[in-house]
């Protein structure tokens, strides 16, 4: 009934005026969600070109962006990001690709997963990075070693949050599709899977986050290229408009990540009210 | 949407010295012990029973959903082992797939069964309208109210066209006045689709507005006690001999 009023009202209203008032809604919405954030980047603007900040260590937005523009534009920093997305892209996609399966197998049959836990919770306790030299001894300084630290960090969250999902099914939702006369596979299929796939995207979240952490991380030990290699060579060489240029970019990576990913989860899951 | 085929047992249930026992805490439970009960077809059978005397025991092995240690259960005059095609179970929760729609919820028995989406959303539409959601079809569980949700429940089953439908306290989860009028509903649609119902229950006035018979179980493992229902239909629950049923159903419970 209300949205009816509101339809009719609106055709009656001047489209210019219609128009002027969307805008409006729009900027107060948008005001609304990122207002703190627009305030707090002029602050920093500010109190950098007028030293209520030290500029050396927080530089004006204005010298950060030219930074940024200029690395893009020489193709170097275009080449750190390549890299970087390489580095996390793989691992994260052989630990979706290990972990999801395995999980769902796993969730499914209780003696396995009785009999594993006790060893992933182990080796999800021991920090990767403590690891990291371990995978160096044994892949060398090279690619291989960075990106199978950043798998094996990231591999966790997404396991375990698919058999948790799996565990986590409503048994007599199954009971149901049994009395149907439904097959395992079929129950697989139609209940279990579509059942686990919330926590599957808590898991695939949790993981693109773990994933970038740990890919900055490795780039910092032994890399020479790379977003992570750059924060930390520009701080080095005293470019700290050029390291807040490659800290914007790994935040910009990990909202894009997040983003992608609950864009995904709107669509997949929009029977649930969790979204 | 009586089905044609007339042949002289459909949906007949025979229950011979069934016994079922439970190890709880090491201890053995006699859960059921050597039922005897004959079922007719189109027979409406409501059981019921003081809490933990076996109800639901009784209807899961009736629903193939538990093996009974000793005896046998009988469908139109065959021994059934497990889940069969003949029985719908229709539980106390409506146990409703939360992604999928109404009509692919109420589909989803038929789908199961290896028939094609088209044809089983068809007729899911059918049985949508029979429990009164028609306009519902494609709204998901989570938009419905606890009476609709059950509804759908209770389409599902019917969608599969079973001769039998096995039934666990569905109406028990209902605020009173949703569950008079699935009381109604119910009686309409045992007597539009003449299947079998068994229907566990732990309100009287249910078990006498609905059933043929009433069958009394006991936690002191008496032989379970069919009572005749023998008020005509449509019932009314003022009527004298339906106040007078009520009363003796009261006292077989020691209820005065
Ligand atoms: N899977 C099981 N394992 C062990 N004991 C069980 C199991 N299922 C049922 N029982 C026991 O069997 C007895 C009967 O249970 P049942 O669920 O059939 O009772 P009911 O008549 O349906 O009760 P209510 O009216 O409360 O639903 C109870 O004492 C219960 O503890
Ligand atoms: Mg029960």
């Amino acid at each position: 009934m209300t949205l009816e009023t509101v339809e009719t009202g609106a055709l009656a209203a001047p489209p210019i005026r219609l128009a002027g008032a969307r805008i409006g809604q729009v900027a107060r919405a948008g005001l609304a969600r990122y207002g703190l954030l627009l305030g707090f980047l002029l602050l920093w603007q500010l109190g950098s070109t007028f030293g209520w900040i030290n500029p050396t260590v927080f530089p004006p937005l204005d010298r950060i962006l030219v930074a940024l523009w200029n690395g893009l534009a020489s193709g170097a920093l275009i080449d750190d990001i390549a890299i970087s997305l390489q580095r996390s892209g793989l691992a994260f996609a052989a630990a979706v690709g290990l972990g999801i399966p395995l999980g769902l197998f796993m969730g499914q049959i209780p003696a396995m997963e009785r009999a594993l836990d006790p060893i992933l919770q182990f080796f999800r306790q021991t920090s990767a990075l403590a690891l990291y030299p371990v995978f160096i001894l044994l892949l060398g300084l090279g690619e291989a070693s960075k990106v199978f630290v950043i798998f094996w960090a990231t591999l966790f969250p997404i396991l375990l949050a698919t058999i948790g999902g799996v565990k986590e099914v409503d048994r007599k939702l199954v009971e149901m599709a049994r009395t149907y006369g439904a097959t395992r596979a079929t129950i697989f299929r139609r209940v279990v899977l579509p059942a686990s796939v919330p926590s599957i995207f808590v898991g695939l979240r949790l993981s693109a986050t773990t994933a970038l952490l740990l890919l900055i991380a490795a780039e910092m030990i032994g890399a020479n290229r790379g977003l992570g290699f750059q924060v930390m060579n520009a701080q080095y060489n005293f470019q700290i408009p050029l390291m807040f240029a490659a800290i914007f970019l790994l935040a910009g990576l990990g909202l894009t990540a997040n983003a992608v990913l609950v864009r995904l989860q709107r669509r997949l899951c929009r029977w649930s009210d969790a979204v | 949407m009586t089905t044609a085929t007339t042949t002289v047992r459909r949906g007949e249930v025979t229950i011979r010295d069934l016994s079922k026992s439970f190890t709880l805490n090491g201890r053995r439970l006699d859960v059921l012990r050597g039922i005897h009960l004959d079922v007719a077809s189109g027979e409406a059978l409501a059981i019921v029973g003081p809490s933990g005397c076996g109800k639901t025991t009784l209807l899961r092995v009736l629903a193939g959903l538990e093996e009974p240690d000793r005896g046998e259960v009988m469908i139109d005059g065959a021994p059934v082992h497990g889940i069969g095609r003949q029985r719908a179970v229709i539980f106390q929760e409506p146990r409703l797939l939360p992604w999928l729609t109404v009509t692919q919820n109420v589909s989803f028995g038929l789908e199961v069964r290896g028939q094609d989406r088209a044809s089983a959303a068809e007729k899911a539409r059918h049985y949508i309208r029979l429990v009164g959601l028609a306009g519902f079809e494609d709204a998901y569980p989570r938009q419905l109210s606890g009476g609709m949700a059950q509804r759908v429940g209770i389409a599902r089953a019917l969608t599969v066209q079973p001769e039998i439908l096995l039934l666990d306290e569905p109406l028990g989860a209902l605020d009173a006045m949703t569950k008079l009028t699935m009381q109604e509903e119910l009686a309409r649609i045992w007597r539009e689709e003449g299947v079998t119902m068994i229907l566990v229950t732990h309100d009287l006035e249910e078990a006498i507005f609905l059933a043929d018979r009433v069958l009394v179980m006991s936690k002191s493992g008496h032989p379970p006690r069919p009572i005749e229902i023998d008020v005509p239909r449509p019932r009314d629950r003022s009527a004298p001999s339906f106040v007078a049923l009520r009363r003796r159903l009261m006292a077989e419970f020691g209820l005065h």
